[in-house]
């Protein structure tokens, strides 16, 4: 019989729209003011943090809907948002110096629906209000700062090897050397060959010198690593902002975008981004008196800090060695699988070092960590003054003379040394960044964002509506139908992929959406209406319209699918944002216009004998 | 309901020197006007700073502008923006390092200079490397989306409609820029979006048009192939009404109720949908005509194979 579903098409269908509207229900629940509480540099929230939480929220008699401690954040719920930012202040005197204090608005999901993954849509920035950056890496600086280790590093092999009188310079592009005999040369060519094999090494004997020339690969991998550990330093420095779900995020070769929901403070947040922090090792006073000293008579020759538990440290005032020596840190397990971190030095931090710990083998060392931030404040010639920070981070017994690569041991856990590595590299930046882009939203914008982009979408369905059921009838109703569907699938699918977010652009795109999918149908409709016209009856018609109209469907939709897909390979931030709806708009509308409104049309005239349709 | 009662064919190809002499007109238009006005490249392509502004009254373009030239931006435009206690300003590109932070200064002059408290609505700084990539970035994506679409028609129906539909497309971007550039409207990130739109909407229409020549060249035996595109044209044109009407329905909603934000995105869709109607209708069927499309061309066994596959395979 014609036009006939069988059932299991009938409750497909049904069940995928049912499966949309169940993914985009958390949309319709509201979000509740929250704070949340994370550690900063390693440390954990846990039941402890939580104890301290509850006690100080009663103390100040701050109503509190839920607290939780999960993945060592603690989420505190509130019933308003007044309640919320009082906690803020209370919770930020407590417990800021270990743990960022973020404001948050979490969603009001309910349980079973959070349970199988329901989550509402993820808003842009365009939307929720915040800052986004992007960072751009020096590539050039990063490179040139592997070449000047390399010289150095060949400098140090050349002498080692008793071969005296080279010179070893960058040239451009390429490291030269140039050596007094042929001998020379061939025993220096022989010995970097061996040492570096990544390296493409020529000599000419004529002019007795040696080039070495980085391949393509090992440029990139420096471009890489350089951009690798800028995320790295940046990922760790936005979790001290305290924001609420950060985003830091590469994009293409050489770019970080930044994103931070809710930050109006741009002033701050662009201060710690820019801050620089380093290092310096330090050798232990173990002869002052710590009493006296944190009663204010601290030794001529000695300085004193802290750690970050407020534990005072008696340190000489002569500097062992300063970060920028560090060439690479990282972390790992020594032989009785204790944390520790291998730090490497370049050739005259290494001797620095082996002259520093030679006659203090067995006292204790400590690894202070510097970093400058910025004020705020600026001085007479407008310059920012920086307030310089210190602390320290670890004391460790020299067990033996320490040269160009050595190991801190005592560090603490293992993501406490983990950070120690992190924040030595970060010590020695291999290549600095600069922001390129910023885009601030405020609060109102956003809101009036949502509301504008809302009222759009709900004007350009009405419209559409309407005219739909004029021109078509009884189809009309069919067609809005599915358009209603194709609205759900939209919102169930982009609540439901973790990346989608929705921004202005966005919802323009679902508005557009909506004026395009009708476009199927009316396909479909005209060429039923054609077909009566031609005298067919009225079930061939309804057969013939869809089957003549799908392939122009499928043509039309896949080309409108590849414009789409460009502008999200190219696009960035709200566009991206446009590229998403469309393309999902554009794959959801054929199911629901197509098939969608054939079930329905089957069910309803499908299999009947009639002599007109409402169309 | 029926808009369109036609009980003849439309002789639309008739017509067609008058389309292709209002066709090129409008071409030499854009291309003098994109050669003379250029377009107004918005801060996503120039770099600089943009901050909007919102005041509690409607506030004083004039004294806005004295008090940024008082405090050495002299380049600042000052502008309303969607209502006139919005104000955007604008300030170039400066050799100065922190150029990122002349947002949050601007913000302290208007504040301590008008003595009104401001509502900080959006502050954007863009590098200068990042506009120049961008607009190179943005270019490559039109030319890549126009080859695929070229390769994808030409794929499923045959090299002269490919031919015709990427013509099209080209006349409809090159209008849509040409208005733009008359207009002196600003081209921004969202109106480079907008103009792939209007790609992918005036090709859905062009797909619809040369998919029913292509069933029409089947069915009809003896017909010259001007006759044929006049009776699809003429078939397809109440659906190409419609949906053009739905369209511009939606686009109306945005350019009304969307938002400063959107206007651009909206006015570049708007018109292409226009542009878009008119050339699926006229510049794409004139070309695959003008280079001589017949009934050989769509060698019929191959592709009713095709379609009877597709009827058992994705039968709705």
């Amino acid at each position: 019989m014609l036009n006939k579903y069988p059932l299991w098409k009938t409750l497909m269908v049904a069940f995928i729209v049912a499966f949309g509207a169940l993914y985009a229900t958390p949309n319709l629940y509201g979000e509740d003011p929250a704070v949340q509480i994370s550690g900063k540099r390693g440390v954990e929230a846990n039941a402890a943090t939580l104890d301290t939480i509850k006690a100080n929220l009663t103390i100040n008699n701050i109503d509190y809907a839920s607290i939780v401690l999960e993945k060592g954040q603690v989420l505190t719920r509130f019933k308003n948002t007044e309640d919320q930012l009082k906690a803020r202040d209370v919770l930020d005197d407590e417990l800021g110096k270990k743990y960022s204090v973020a404001l948050n608005l979490t969603p009001d999901t309910p349980d079973w629906l959070a349970a199988i993954g329901g989550a509402p849509m993820k808003l842009g920035l365009d939307l929720s209000g915040g800052v986004s950056f992007l960072m751009e890496v020096n590539m050039k600086e990063a490179v040139n700062k592997a070449k000047i280790g390399m010289v150095s590093d060949f400098r140090d092999d050349l002498r080692n090897e008793k071969i005296h009188g080279s010179r070893v310079k960058e040239s451009g592009d390429n490291i030269v050397v140039k050596f007094r005999k042929v001998e020379d040369l061939e025993q220096g060519k022989t010995l970097l060959k061996k040492r570096y094999r990544d390296l493409i090494i020529s000599s000419d004997e004529d002019t007795l010198t040696l080039t070495a020339k980085m391949t393509e690969i090992q440029l990139k991998e420096i471009r890489e690593y350089a951009l690798q550990q800028n995320i790295t330093i940046i990922r760790n420095r936005v979790n001290e902002l305290g924001v609420a779900e950060p985003l830091v995020q590469r994009q293409g070769k050489k770019h970080i975008v930044i994103e931070l929901p809710g930050v109006q403070d741009t002033a701050k947040a662009k201060e710690i981004l820019n801050a620089t922090a380093t290092i310096e090792f330090r050798l232990v006073d173990t002869e002052g008196d710590i009493g006296a000293a944190l009663n204010g008579r601290v030794p001529a020759s000695s300085i004193l800090l802290t750690d970050k538990n407020g534990k005072p440290t008696l340190l000489k005032k002569r500097i062992m060695l300063t970060g920028d020596h560090i060439t690479d840190a990282k972390s790992g397990f020594d032989e009785y699988s204790r944390p520790q971190v291998n730090i490497s030095l370049d050739s005259a931090g290494g001797s620095k070092m082996s002259k520093g710990t030679k006659s203090n083998i067995g006292k204790p060392m400590a690894t202070v960590f510097i970093e400058y931030k910025p004020t705020g404040k600026k001085d007479a010639e407008g310059n920012l003054i920086f307030e310089k920070h210190q602390e320290v981070i670890s004391v460790a017994t020299i067990q033996a003379r320490l040269g160009k690569s050595f190991r801190i041991t005592g560090a603490g856990s293992q993501s406490e040394a983990h950070n120690l590595a992190l924040l030595l590299r970060a010590g020695a930046l291999i290549a600095p960044i600069a922001i390129v882009e910023e885009r601030t939203v405020g609060p109102t914008l956003g809101a009036e964002n949502v509301q504008l982009g809302f009222q759009a979408i709900m004007m350009g369905f009405g419209l559409v509506f309407i005219f739909m059921v004029i021109y078509y009838r009884a189809f009309g109703v069919v067609a809005n139908l599915a358009l209603g569907a194709n609205l759900v699938l939209i919102i169930g699918v982009m609540s439901l992929i973790p990346g989608a977010t929705l921004t202005l652009p966005g919802m323009a795109g679902i508005v557009l959406t909506v004026g395009m999918a009708v476009d199927a149908n009316v396909l479909i409709f005209e060429r039923i209406r054609e077909e009566i016209r031609e005298g067919k009856t009225i079930q061939q018609a309804i057969h013939q319209g869809y089957d003549a109209a799908f392939s122009t469907i499928i043509d039309a939709n896949i080309t409108t699918l590849i414009a789409a897909l460009i502008l999200f390979a190219i696009g960035t931030g709200p566009v991206k944002g446009f590229a998403v709806t469309l393309s999902i708009g554009i794959l959801t509308s054929m199911f629901t216009s197509v098939v969608g409104t054939r079930a329905v049309v089957n069910a309803v005239w499908g299999g009947k004998s009639l002599k007109k349709l409402s169309i | 309901m029926q808009i369109l009662q036609l009980k003849e064919t439309v002789k639309f190809m008739s017509y067609r020197k008058i389309a292709m002499v209002f066709s090129a007109l409008l071409m030499i238009a854009s291309v003098a006007s994109l050669a003379v006005n250029k377009l107004n490249f918005g801060l996503d392509f120039t770099g600089g700073t943009l901050i909007e502004v919102g005041f509690q009254q409607a506030a004083d373009l004039q004294k806005l502008r004295q008090l940024m030239q008082d405090n050495g931006h002299n380049d600042a435009k000052v502008q309303f923006y969607g209502s006139s206690r919005d104000v955007v300003i604008r300030l170039g590109l400066r050799e100065d390092v922190k150029a990122e932070m002349l947002g949050n200064e601007i913000l302290s002059i208007l504040e301590s200079g008008t003595g009104q408290k401001i509502d900080m609505r959006r502050i954007e700084f863009v590098g200068a490397s990042v506009g120049d990539e961008l607009a190179e970035q943005g270019g490559l994506a039109m030319l890549t989306a126009l080859i695929c679409i070229l390769v994808y028609v030409a794929f499923r129906f045959e090299w002269r409609f490919a031919v015709g539909s990427v013509v099209a497309l080209f006349h409809d971007v090159l209008l849509t820029l040409g208005l733009f550039s008359i207009l002196g409207l600003e081209f921004d990130l969202t109106v480079l979006a907008a103009i792939l739109a209007v790609i992918g909407y005036s090709l859905n229409d062009t797909i619809v048009v040369s998919d029913r020549i292509r069933e029409n060249f089947r069915k009809i035996r003896d017909t010259l192939p001007e006759e044929i595109i006049n009776i699809s044209l003429t078939q397809t044109l109440s659906r190409t009404f419609i949906t053009s009407i739905t369209t511009l329905l939606v686009l109306a909603a945005l350019f009304f109720k969307g938002g400063a934000l959107i206007h651009g995105f909206a006015s570049a869709l708007l018109f292409g949908v226009f542009v878009g109607t008119y050339s699926s209708i006229y510049v794409a069927s004139l070309v695959a005509l003008s280079l001589g499309i017949s009934r050989e061309d769509l060698i019929p066994e191959v592709i009713e194979k095709e379609g009877e596959d597709q009827d058992e395979m994705m039968m709705p």
